[in-house]
């Protein structure tokens, strides 16, 4: 059996298939697609909606800040102003962007694995529009604000009334936060700019301080996937339960 | 399991067919073993190159079960899972000469243009060096040369734009060289154009086959496309640069 059929994009390649792997390869893409698939779609839903943001001292991560804005007598969604900020900082993210060229785009699938439609010319990141993710960096400077409001948001959720309390939402609100930080701060870009950017660390005091924390920047980078699907889970989740409270389908959980 | 079959390709680029040997196994075995049955027990025109035996040298490289991987670490008794055959072929990204011995010198040519550590004049000397200063580049140096980054890099295995795109071996190269607490060169204009950073989707494939685990996206190429973005995409730096006139070469 000659197996001189497939590609043969260069004069003297292998004359074999690319793609020989008989495992689950797809596996991964498949839960990539519908985890970011669902999101969005649930994203997308609830940001429209436009109601059930906020119950008692909660408000929704989709709807913070509470920012109205009027045209005529119809009232923008303030899910609509915010989200596209958040979703630029995904969108641009190194690990989310690996995750989509390879779910979304195919390109590659999976490791090792022949792309579907042989694309007229590949350039990567390297032409327009793709070089605008080389400005992730100003992406993560507002994720920063976003995270100062949320941090906000969760201590206002310990206040019901005036009385310091703290019920299963203000739980979820401090989780929430707290794993969006994680994400925020273990993100590529900061990595870089706290001392990744520099090369001589012991040439100065600054420099040697700067180490320090690029060290433990690093060590949460590492883990920068989870925390990417951790975070996204649980703002879903954050709204969600404010939803279902608000709409008053289930009862908030008061611990004190 | 004490029998596996091996489906090994033999031919050259004019075309070629899957081979099957049938070789007895024993504990430990490791693909780059069983190639050597063959060539003793069974067929010594079998092509292969190899050298270390020990996951060091780097010339074993082959694609076993479709992936890129080193016949010499590669167990048996992972390959051939319920009895399956082991299906053994040449690196598909380079050439091939014969069997499973492939033209890797498109990447040493590609080294080629890179150029070496220029040491800057307020190295100090001897140069003795901080282990805060190399703990990162020490990584990149425990490359072995393998090419497996390489032919998994779908830039140029799918691709094929080998001449806008240095591959994953090459950007740790120069990241090892850019991150040096003393090389005086600006590289970044290279890694930009020449070598094309901006090509890589950060998809990762580079780090899953990676023999020595180097981190090869996280740690040197996202770190490159970061300096590149400092020096061409950042107005706030740029402008800050200008204003300070702070050299391009950062310390
Ligand atoms: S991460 Fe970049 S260099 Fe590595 S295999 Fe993917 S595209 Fe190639
Ligand atoms: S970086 Fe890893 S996979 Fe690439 S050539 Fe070096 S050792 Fe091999
Ligand atoms: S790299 Fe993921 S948030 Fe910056
Ligand atoms: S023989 Fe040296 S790496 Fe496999």
């Amino acid at each position: 059996m000659a197996l001189n059929t497939a590609q043969s994009k260069e004069a003297g390649r292998v004359p074999l298939p690319i793609n020989s792997r008989k495992d689950t390869w797809w596996i991964k893409p498949l839960l990539v697609f519908l985890g970011l698939s669902t999101f969005g779609i649930y994203a997308t839903w609830r940001a429209f909606e436009n109601r059930y943001y906020s119950w008692g001292p909660y408000l929704s991560p989709f709807y913070s800040p509470f920012l109205v804005i009027h045209i005529g007598h119809f009232a923008i969604s303030p899910a609509l102003l915010i989200l596209p900020f958040p979703l630029i900082f995904r969108m641009t993210c190194y690990y989310y962007r690996g995750a989509y060229y390879r779910a979304f785009f195919w390109d590659p699938p999976a490791c090792a694995v022949e792309e579907p439609a042989a694309r007229k010319q590949y350039t990567g990141e390297s032409r327009f529009p793709f070089t605008i993710q080389n400005l992730h960096r100003f992406a993560f400077y507002i994720a920063v604000i976003f995270i100062a409001i949320l941090a906000a948001d969760a201590i206002i959720a310990f206040d019901f009334n005036g009385h310091f309390g703290m019920g299963l939402g203000t739980l979820i609100m401090v989780v929430n936060v707290l794993l969006l930080s994680f994400y925020t701060f273990s993100c590529h870009s900061f990595r870089h700019l706290i001392g990744g950017a520099l090369n001589c660390y012991s040439c100065s005091r600054s420099g040697k301080t700067r180490f320090r924390i690029w060290q433990r920047i690093s060590l949460a980078n590492e883990r920068h996937m989870l925390f990417a699907w951790l975070s996204l889970f649980t703002v879903g989740f954050t709204d969600l339960y404010i939803r279902l409270v608000s709409a008053g389908i289930i009862h908030d959980v008061r611990f004190f | 399991m004490d029998k596996v079959i091996l489906k090994v390709f033999r031919g050259d680029s004019n075309g070629g067919t899957e081979q099957d040997y049938e070789v007895p196994t024993f504990e430990g075995m490791v693909v780059l073993d069983a190639i050597h049955y063959i060539q003793i027990n069974l067929d010594s025109t079998l092509a292969c190159r190899w050298n270390c035996k020990a996951a060091k040298c780097g010339s074993c490289s082959a694609e076993i079960n479709g992936v890129p991987r080193l016949m010499c670490k590669t167990h048996v008794s992972d390959m051939a899972a319920n009895g399956r055959p082991i299906v053994v072929h040449p690196l598909k990204t380079f050439p091939v000469i014969r069997d499973l011995v492939t033209d890797v010198s498109w990447n040493y040519r590609n080294s080629e243009k890179i150029k070496p550590l220029q040491l800057a004049p307020d190295a100090p000397k001897p140069l003795v060096m901080q282990q805060m200063d190399v703990d990162r580049i020490q990584e990149f140096r425990k490359c072995i040369e393998c090419f497996l980054c390489q032919t998994v890099c779908h830039i140029l295995r799918n691709h094929n734009v080998k001449e806008q795109f240095y591959g994953p071996r090459q950007l740790i190269k120069l990241a090892n060289l850019d991150m040096h607490p003393y090389d005086a060169l600006d590289r970044r204009e290279m890694i930009r154009k020449e070598a094309g950073v901006g090509f890589c989707n950060i998809t990762k494939c580079c780090t899953e086959v990676c023999p020595e685990h180097i981190h090869i996206t996280d740690n040197g190429i996202i770190p490159l496309k970061e300096r590149v973005a400092d020096e061409y995409f950042d107005p706030i730096q740029h402008l800050i640069r200008k204003l300070s006139g702070a050299d391009k070469k950062k310390k």
